[in-house]
């Protein structure tokens, strides 16, 4: 099966730590889901791991969300299929860090 | 012509200060890793181009960083700290077990003989060790598992290991301090593991003198005398003649014995730095004077060194890895405080100046000394 390019938005931290722009393209393999991207993420820039999910239990760290096509889809089952939107990368898979002071 | 370059860890990010021998003029880079906050960072003894810093923040988790030109530039290593086994529990603040779970890494404490060999003092409270140059890390169990782990409780910063003294004379010899649980010592290389809290007395504890509890803030060793051990504890600045088999108190006249930070001569392993706070309700200097105090009797009578520091209306506080001495013939000492200040003085502290004014909160101070 035909990868598709995802495109993916990272906080500000994450950009620097990868040295990247505010938004990468990740190769995923169908079906293009939240694991398959944080695989291909993690994959493509090693350094972002342990950062975005628990090297162990690949849970979301607890300040951070996943949002795509005007939803929130942080609770959404890891292995579930994303809005073709973004599977078609017309929208971006958007990583967001909690909004707080200090 | 020798310099120095210090090593500053901050609330958003990590500074370099660099400085030839006469350490007056400084040179201010950074930071590095903006907006993270930088617990510690420490470089080789023997490699001093190699340094390893600990970034990390409540979004992101753990980073831990290296470099090889002097922190001209770095590189994301491993971060995955993984307790052995099944970790279990140790106490919550109100006595009940809780889950042991990696929070940060405090402390970076890099081999005194391989630059790719460094411990890491994390909280939940644990040791971790890498031999590739930061780029996996191994707990060494034998000290949560020694017996008195599922009884340790956090301070109030957390459960962290926060101190690791390498022995020089005997590469099997460790030393290491937990908050709120006290130090403890190997000899085996890591294996084995037992408290050394003897002559501890912390009244907050249901039992004073318990073998395990006490707030152990920081522990300072002078290298040509290794069983010499200097401790600031919660309350209390103690010595141990017998490489921490037992403690004696030598806060003598110091006008608080609360303080986080201590330190030791380069050249005159007697002369000890503390830096006395209020009380542990009012984290600041007593009367809102920055004043160092040093001892050249091994504790006990201790002088007060103020020029150069602020004598009227200073409440910052200076955290537990935030001082440091050079190994110049003139021995530098260094500290960094909250309100963001590094000082330093080229003369064992007889004089202070500010080296930068405006970081944001320090958390660490290290000094390499460069030839």
């Amino acid at each position: 099966m035909t990868p598709h390019m995802v495109r993916v938005v990272l906080p500000p931290h994450l950009r620097t730590l990868a040295q990247v722009g505010a938004e990468v393209q990740v190769e995923v393999k169908p079906p293009v889901t939240q694991g398959a991207i944080l695989e291909a993420l993690e994959a493509r820039y090693p350094m972002l791991r342990g950062t975005i999910r628990d090297h162990l239990t690949g849970e979301r760290r607890d300040f951070l969300r996943f949002f795509a096509c005007r939803e929130d889809l942080s609770h959404q089952a890891p292995d579930e299929p994303l809005p073709e939107p973004v599977v078609e990368g017309t929208e971006p898979f958007l990583i967001v860090g909690a909004i707080a002071g200090g | 012509m020798s310099g120095v370059r210090v090593l500053v860890g901050t609330h958003k990010g990590a500074f370099i200060l660099t400085s030839d021998g006469k350490r007056e003029k400084w040179q201010v880079d950074g930071p590095h890793f903006g907006g993270w906050e930088i617990y510690h960072l420490k470089g080789s003894p023997v490699e001093p181009n190699r340094l390893y810093a600990s970034q990390s923040t409540g979004w992101f988790g753990q980073v831990i960083q290296r470099s090889d030109d002097g922190g001209k530039s770095w590189e994301p290593v491993g971060n995955e700290f993984t307790y052995e086994g099944v970790p279990g529990t140790h106490q919550w603040y109100d006595g009940t077990p809780h889950p042991w779970e990696f929070k940060r890494v405090w402390h970076l404490e890099p081999s005194l003989d391989d630059p790719d060999t460094v411990y890491a003092g994390v909280e939940d409270a644990a040791l971790f060790r890498s031999t590739d140059g930061g780029s996996s890390w191994q707990e060494l169990a034998g000290l949560r598992g020694h017996g008195t782990g599922p009884n340790w409780q956090p301070g109030a910063g957390g459960l962290c290991l926060h101190t690791i003294i390498l022995d020089p004379s005997d590469p099997r010899r460790m030393f290491i301090a937990i908050s709120a649980a006290g130090a403890f010592r190997t000899d085996d290389g890591g294996e084995s593991w037992r408290p050394i809290n003897r002559g501890l007395k912390s009244e907050f504890l249901p039992e004073p003198e318990a073998e395990i509890g006490h707030c152990v803030h920081h522990v300072a060793m002078h290298p040509s005398r290794p069983g010499v051990l200097f401790m600031q504890k919660h309350w209390d600045v103690m010595r141990s003649d017998d490489a921490g088999d037992s403690w004696h108190e030598v806060s003598g006249n110091l006008p608080s014995d609360f303080g986080f930070v201590v330190d030791i001569h380069a050249h005159e392993p007697e002369t000890v730095y503390v830096l006395p706070i209020k009380s542990d309700s009012e984290h600041y200097p007593p009367e809102g004077k920055l004043r160092v105090y040093r001892s050249r009797t091994g504790g006990n009578e201790w002088e007060a060194l103020t020029k150069g520091l602020p004598q009227r209306d200073c409440y910052v506080n200076v955290l537990r890895d935030a001082m440091a001495v050079d190994s110049l013939d003139s021995c530098g000492v260094y500290f960094g405080t909250t309100g963001g200040q590094v000082y330093a003085s080229a003369d064992s502290g007889d004089n202070w100046a500010a080296i930068v004014s405006d970081l944001p909160a320090v958390l660490s101070v290290e000094v390499q000394t460069l030839p």
